[in-house]
């Protein structure tokens, strides 16, 4: 036997060598993926048109031989797009070739992440998008949600301004409520965060390396989101980090970018010149006015903002070691804002195993990841300040007063005037606002296959997320704005802690007599938020005023503790089943019970249920080879939001005890008060059902591919602040179950790739939702009478609000007064319309005059390859939506010029003039502008450098321009401000980023 | 087999997990400051306390002072604080006060052009009703039966006594704001439960007889004139409430009471035990209490201020702010600055001779004339309220003032003798000169102003309660009692949106029911003309 197979070789070498030496050559090389750098074991290479060819081996590497000539090299890996490429083949030479491969989009996850579990794609029956590491945005990216921007129909990502990990606003299809959170649940490695903010902290999400991130799965329809139940009324975002691979070779890889951030755009104000001519004939003749001004010229906005600069680096390790694959990573960034002193430090680790034990039947999978963040704020009033700053007085006067700041000092005793604007380089240079932010987040997963029925899995997934943060603030008691205080030092500190038991059993398995398969899920989670916090705020003892008279000394100004905790105990199910691999059908259900809710409204009930239908199955379809994929989804369910923003005991019947500043005096007794608060017991979550209509579809091998979605949701139960019958209650407004609110829309994204050759391919993506939302009803009795809610509090006076909540309007519509115009276009001041026709203006003729949400959002992104270098661009468009200019409303009217309540003097914007108006007209619709924009989020290059130095090392370099250019009618600083108010906006800055990846 | 009993002790397991997750759902607040209604009588220091709120809720806006922890929502915490509520409808209405600010609709109350919507409005209603309903709350959880209940011993029953009283007292004071400004109200009281079905609108006539009532049940219960804590009701509070009451019978019943009015008013002046504060200005000092001069005694009821523990961004610290501006030195009136709001018409500046003490103005680069409201030197700055102290030296804290608010006092009740006489309420025209003029004096510092018997009128007494009671918050219902508030009769600058003043409609003697009462609350009915 073994000389037969001796026989058998020796024969076959011949054979092969004789070929070789007759008329072949041999090809070698290595495939790797094109975004990341690893090598890809398993591809198959071979000679088009033939079955001559390989497998790649562990290390990425092919060798093998084929005939000689001009013949064509395919690799193709699952999830990959083909690459193709010509050679000529010498008789007995090598040709080397290395393969990069693209991450095919569409095929990328063949296994999509959804709540407790995974599902095949093709099997989903809701609305869910992915994106994953491969297309996420590039540059300098400082909090996980940048890496989508624009990505996704129906995903709406405004970030809160341009400070370094500034928060952001998600929005899911619009947002489901009003007074109620409308944030997305988000789910970290299986972990459901808790979406209130982290104190110190710009955005909690800013705590979680965007590195160390591989997908974004987006869960948007009920069908997708019920199981989470009352939580799941904004979509829920699943963001699942990056893991080593079983059987993988070692890899090292380093990211670094550098960046340097430009501030973009500054409003015009008058120059000191122009100011001081305009003072000087405005206040001709009264010196109390004139005298104010300065000898000197500034630009403040320059004297603010800086050049900014940022760097990034993050080295992970990804392998395995024996049966346990693993990632490890390490992360350092520091970004400074372009508003001088700001600045944040984030170092992060995180690993993550994933062992499997007893012949593969257990699969642990443990994630631990840390973060440790440091911030410098920048007292962002010096933004608004900065406008209004008289451009005649000097930053520094040369004296030692005040830290040697210009400050408006009252001439008779000295004091700063309180009123007046503070120097806005003094309230950068001498506050000291810092904070030191940790948080862990680890979870260990157990996934057990029962070897006596291994279609039966259970799942137990443990997690903790705790955070500790403490910051403190420090103004020198010798600042103009804190010398009557004495100064100010604020320590503060916060602790969170999140922890989460889930439990489920799944059972999987076909039915063949159906030509069917189920898979049945249930489980049960428990999950407990608890925070506690401080803050203590002091002045300095023996302090500056003091010595003038001016305080009493030491004095506590705030000293407050709080400790809160909250429960969600949960039991959830799914049933799927799929016939033929042409219908599919999922119900889900989820029971939540919550502490924060009492007696029977503690527990509520989720259902959904979703019908998929896969045409391209269907028989009749087999013969349209262009149509790939062609799925019709519906989808229905029921979803909860329990994160009223009341606080964790909305419906307890409490007192409050008064804290400093709120005692009162009985005789000399210092009585400390006892609140008994309002309460509505009957308190329970909002409930939103939704319909969904989808179609997935796939033309020409995925050539083009999307989807297309129409959806309705109605909220009920809606929770809104409203006044109750006075006396009723131990408030005037309460926070009750009592309206309703639609929202409707229609999703479009098409991925396409309109030229493939072996050298080009370019792809283009495009999304576009539109949305709308409409309140349909806030109050018990029906009332025409009954204006809204009004929101939207502005700059300018005090009080003022711009907007409100209307039934049959959008939330947050605008609410104004409708400005008269000249026949020259010009606004007549202080002239309106009588809208209600008495004759008079009163606050009766305000009415609802557009709104802050967009009724289209279109973003876009194409990337082109050629050979070694990739061009892309990524931008977005938001049409519809209206903005209400507060910088102009404020600034932008001649009496801001002189502020008799200071005295002192204010600069005003360059289009006062044109507008001309004396005196501030807040509420005038003049001011509601249409901020419709083009945005050019990004423009990349990237070079790769393909087994750089030595073989199998790789190195990408890659140069972006964030925030390019902005294409608006919109007159203000940025068109993109969450919830349309303009006003003291951390401008987003330009940045030109540097990029490294090297892989080795 | 095994299987089996494998599967049953996970089951078992699983199961007992659950229940005691379960019960996790049912939560008691963590935050010691946090009390629920349950535990919270446990303590009993807590009834004097929660008395306190009842009191404070006059003072500041919430449970942090100046800020925070509001307990109305939906305005500005500082505009929707009691006392600033009142003064802008009882002052700012009037030829005492104008106001530069844009601060929402608040030029409206100078130009009596407010609507049903008007967010002060609407404050000061809710205001008036939360007074109303702690009140009322603080009634029910101190019934007989609950303190028995808790096993509260006699001395602090005694005491609760007391407490019950003045919650009464302060409820009757909110609900007479109420009716004076608005008229028809909704209707509550301690029978009333929380949250309970809307309350019926009682008839401004109906609610006069309640609140008469219950002043008449409650006086003996009531600590003796002087003899309470200094700033808690006494019994002279009360009377003085029942002679402001009948003092206005008419204009909130059609039915005068004159001679109650006296009867009442001789009460506070002959049982009070009350004195005439001989300084003028020291009555509206950071120090104005007996606490700190304990020869004070005028003041009859007051609002209690302190600089560092009471604070509030409304109050006598937004008066003595807002008043400040131009080139007035803000230290001289122990201020860390002004916010340039309020001002003065030449009415009042008119009652005034040089030699009146009372007339407080600032006057260096200020206009008589009001050319532009939102110009601060348009119209003499009023310097009455000061946070200083009599010796000169500044109240506590230069960002909040000491200083508290006069509700009632001697010098008002004397006034209200000699109009409730004038008006056929009995007395003597000796008495009632003899008090008239005992103002006089202190004003001018001597007796040459003071006039003769014959000279006693009701212009002359309309015009003495201005100059005595400018920025008291009493003016607006002295004007209507005169038929002067609205209508084209008397007219100061700015009233109509007009410079010199115009007249404006009648309806405007009542302030509207916030529109969003109307909405909540299907019982009510509108005042006419909103």
């Amino acid at each position: 036997m073994v000389k037969k197979i001796a026989r058998l070789t020796a024969l076959l070498l011949v054979v092969f060598s004789f070929a070789a030496h007759a008329q072949t050559g041999r090809v070698t090389g290595t495939v790797s993926d094109r975004a990341t750098g690893e090598t890809l074991p398993g591809a198959s290479v071979l000679v088009q048109g033939t079955t001559i060819g390989t497998v790649t081996n562990m290390d990425g590497r092919f060798e093998f031989s084929a005939p000689a000539g001009e013949i064509t090299i395919v690799a193709s890996f699952l999830g990959y797009d083909p690459s193709q490429r010509q050679i000529t083949l010498p008789e007995g030479g090598t040709v080397n070739i290395d393969f990069e491969l693209f991450a095919d989009i569409t095929t990328l996850e063949e296994f999509i992440v959804i709540g407790y579990g995974v599902q095949r794609r093709e099997d989903a029956t809701g609305s869910v998008a992915v994106v994953g590491s491969a297309d996420f945005n590039r540059g300098n990216i400082t909090t996980p949600s940048e890496l989508l921007m624009g990505k996704m129909a129906g995903v709406q990502i405004t970030s809160g301004g341009g400070a370094p990990g500034a928060g952001e606003v998600i929005r899911i299809r619009g947002g489901s409520s009003l007074s109620a959170l409308n944030d997305p649940l988000i789910v970290i490695d299986g972990i459901p965060v808790d979406s209130r903010g982290i104190t110190g902290m710009r955005s909690a999400l800013s705590t979680i390396n965007p590195n160390d991130i591989e997908t974004f799965t987006v869960l948007k329809d009920a069908s997708a989101t019920a199981i989470y139940g009352s939580r799941a009324s904004n979509g829920v975002i699943i963001i699942t980090t990056k893991k080593g691979k079983e059987g993988q070779p070692l890899r090292l890889n380093y990211t670094g970018t550098y960046s340097l951030s430009t501030n973009a755009k500054t409003i015009d104000v008058l120059g000191a010149d122009e100011y001081r001519n305009v003072i000087n004939q405005r206040f001709a003749g009264r010196d109390n006015v004139t005298g104010l001004l300065g000898p000197a010229s500034t630009n403040w906005q320059d004297e603010i903002f800086r050049d900014a600069f940022g760097h990034d680096h993050n080295v992970s390790a990804t392998g395995a070691f024996r049966n346990m694959p693993y990632r490890a990573s390490l992360g350092f960034s520091s970004h400074d804002g372009v508003l001088d002193t700001d600045n944040m430090t984030r170092t992060t680790f995180s690993l993550g195993l994933t062992p499997t034990f007893l012949d593969d039947d257990l699969k642990v999978t443990i994630n631990a990841r840390g973060v440790n963040v440091n911030n410098n704020f920048a007292d962002n009033g010096a933004i608004g300040a900065a406008i209004m700053f008289d451009p005649t007085q000097p930053v520094t006067t040369g004296s030692d007063e005040f830290g040697g700041f210009f400050a408006w000092v009252d001439e008779n005793s000295g004091i700063p005037k309180p009123v007046a604007t503070s120097n806005p380089v003094a309230l950068l240079q001498l506050r000291d606002d810092v904070s030191t932010v940790n948080r862990f987040i680890g979870n260990a997963q157990f996934d057990y296959r029962m070897p006596f029925l291994p279609q039966l899995r259970a799942n137990l997934n443990l997690g903790y997320d705790y955070s500790s943060s403490d910051g403190e603030v420090t103004v020198p008691d010798y600042a103009a704005w804190s010398l009557v205080r004495g100064g100010q030092q604020v320590v503060y500190e916060q602790e969170k802690k999140n922890e989460l038991i889930d439990f489920y059993l799944n059972y999987a398995s076909d039915l063949n007599f159906l030509d069917s398969r189920i898979d049945v899920m249930a489980g049960y989670s428990w999950q407990h938020f608890w925070d506690r916090g401080s803050t203590f705020d002091t002045n300095f003892e023996n302090n500056l005023g003091q010595q003038l008279g001016l305080n009493d000394g030491f004095r506590v100004f705030n000293d407050t503790r709080y400790e809160t905790e909250y429960f969600l105990v949960s039991f959830f199910g799914r049933l799927q089943y799929n016939m033929m691999d042409r219908y599919l059908l999922t119900f889900t259900v989820r029971n939540d019970g919550t502490s924060r809710f009492v007696g029977d409204n503690q527990w509520g009930l989720f259902p959904s249920a979703a019908f998929a239908w896969r045409l391209d199955q269907e028989n009749f379809m087999q013969n349209i080879n262009a149509v790939n994929e062609m799925k019709l989804r519906l989808g229905w369910g029921i979803t909860g939001q329990q994160d009223i923003g009341a606080g964790n005991y909305p419906a307890l019947s409490r007192y409050t005890r008064n804290i400093q500043g709120a005692y009162y005096f009985f005789g000399d007794r210092q009585i400390p008060t006892l609140r008994p608060e309002g309460y509505d017991e009957n308190l329970k979550w909002e409930e939103t059902t939704t319909f969904n209509v989808g179609l997935d579809y796939g033309f020409l091998d995925d050539r083009f591919n999307g989807s297309i979605d129409y959806y309705f949701r109605e909220t009920r139960d809606l929770l809104n602040f409203i006044s109750i019958p006075a006396g009723t209650n131990l408030t005037n407004a309460i926070l009750t179950n009592i309206g309703s609110l639609e929202n409707q829309g229609i999703e479009f994204s098409i991925n396409t790739r309109p030229v493939v050759t072996s050298d080009l391919v370019w792809r283009l993506g495009l999304n576009a939702t539109y949305s709308e939302t409409k309140i349909t009803k806030l109050t018990l009795s029906d009332d025409p009478e009954y204006l809204g809610v009004l929101v939207g509090g502005i700059s300018g006076g005090v009080g003022n609000t711009v907007q409100i909540h209307s039934e049959g309007f959008a939330p947050n519509s605008f609410f104004v007064y409708q400005q008269v115009f000249d026949e020259n276009g010009n606004p007549i001041e202080g002239l309106y319309v009588d809208r209600n026709g008495d004759g008079q203006i009163t606050d009766e003729d305000r009415y609802h005059h557009r709104k802050p949400a967009a009724d289209y959002f279109i973003g876009l992104n194409s990337t082109i390859e050629y050979r070694d270098w990739t061009f892309s661009f990524a931008g977005r468009a938001n049409i519809g939506n209206f903005m209400y200019n507060n910088v102009s409303s404020m600034n932008g009217e001649l009496s801001r010029l002189y502020r008799p309540e200071g005295p002192y003097l204010s600069n005003i914007t360059t289009d006062a003039f044109n507008v001309n108006f004396n005196n501030a007209r807040y509420l005038s619709d003049f001011y509601i502008q249409d901020a419709s924009f083009f945005k050019m989020d990004n423009i990349s290059l990237a070079y790769n450098f393909s087994n750089f130095l030595q073989n199998g090392t790789n190195l990408v370099l890659s140069f972006t321009v964030q925030n390019a250019f902005v294409i608006t009618k919109y007159d203000g600083l940025d068109p993109e401000i969450a919830f349309g108010i303009d006003n003291n906006f951390y401008p987003r800055p330009r940045n030109f980023v540097l990029g490294v990846n090297l892989q080795f | 087999m095994k299987k089996i009993i494998n599967l049953i002790a996970v089951l078992i397991s699983t199961s007992l997990i659950f229940t005691a997750c379960i019960g996790d759902l049912d939560v008691i607040p963590l935050d010691e400051r946090v009390i629920t209604s349950a535990t919270v009588y446990d303590d009993p220091a807590a009834y004097e306390q929660v008395l306190a709120k009842l009191y404070a809720g006059l003072a500041v806006s919430g449970q942090e002072g100046p800020a925070g922890q509001a307990d109305i929502s939906g305005i500005d915490e500082g505009f929707g604080q009691y006392l600033r509520g009142l003064w802008y409808h009882q002052v700012l209405t009037t030829d005492e006060a104008v106001i530069g600010w844009d601060d929402q609709t608040i030029k409206d109350f100078i130009y009596h052009a407010w609507g049903a919507s008007d967010v002060f409005v609407t404050a000061m209603y809710s205001r008036i009703f939360y007074q109303i309903a702690l009140a009322n709350e603080f009634l029910r959880q101190t019934t007989d039966e609950l303190l028995n209940e808790r096993g509260v011993d006699a001395g602090l029953r005694a005491q609760i006594q007391v407490f019950r009283a003045e919650a009464r007292f302060l409820r009757a004071l909110s609900y007479w704001h109420a009716m004076d400004i608005f008229g028809n109200v909704p209707f509550v009281t301690e029978e009333d439960a929380i949250g309970s079905i809307p309350p019926q609108q009682i008839n401004r006539a109906d609610l006069f007889a309640f609140i008469e009532a219950d002043l008449l049940d409650l006086l003996d219960d009531l600590v003796a004139p002087r003899q309470n804590d200094y700033g808690r009701a006494d019994r002279a509070a009360a009377w003085t409430l029942l002679a402001k009451l009948y003092l206005n019978a008419e204009v909130y019943t059609g039915t005068p009471r004159w001679a109650d009015a006296l009867t009442y008013s001789e009460r506070v002046i002959n049982e009070g035990g009350f004195t005439l504060e001989p300084e003028y200005a020291h009555l509206f000092m950071a120090d104005n209490n007996p606490i700190q001069n304990p020869g004070f005694n005028e003041v009859i009821f007051a609002i209690r201020y302190d600089g560092i523990h009471t604070q509030t961004w409304g109050g006598t610290n937004f008066i003595i702010h807002a008043a400040i501006g131009g080139s007035m030195n803000a230290a001289e009136y122990g201020m860390d600055g002004g916010w340039g709001g309020l001002r003065t018409t030449k009415n009042l500046v008119n009652l005034f001779v040089e030699t009146d003490n009372r007339g407080m103005f600032y006057t260096d680069g200020q206009n008589l004339e009001i050319d532009n409201l939102s110009e601060f030197t348009d119209g003499y700055a009023v310097v009455k309220f000061t946070n200083m102290r009599r010796n000169g030296t500044p109240g506590s804290n230069l960002a909040f003032a000491d200083t508290d608010f006069p509700i009632f006092r001697l010098a008002d009740v004397y006034l209200m003798y000699a109009e409730a006489h004038l008006r056929g309420g009995g007395g003597s025209l000796e008495q009632a000169t003899a008090y008239f003029n005992a103002i006089r004096e202190r004003a001018f510092g001597d007796d040459s102003n003071n006039i003769g018997s014959g000279a006693l009128n009701l212009d002359r007494i309309l015009d003495e309660r201005a100059r005595e009671l400018y920025w008291e918050a009493h003016r607006r219902t002295d004007l209507i009692r005169f038929g002067r508030f609205t209508g084209g009769d008397y007219v100061w600058p700015w009233k109509n949106n007009v410079r010199e003043g115009g007249a404006t409609n009648a309806i405007y003697n009542l302030f509207p029911i916030p529109a969003a009462d109307i909405t909540a609350n299907p019982n009510l009915t509108q005042n006419p003309g909103y």
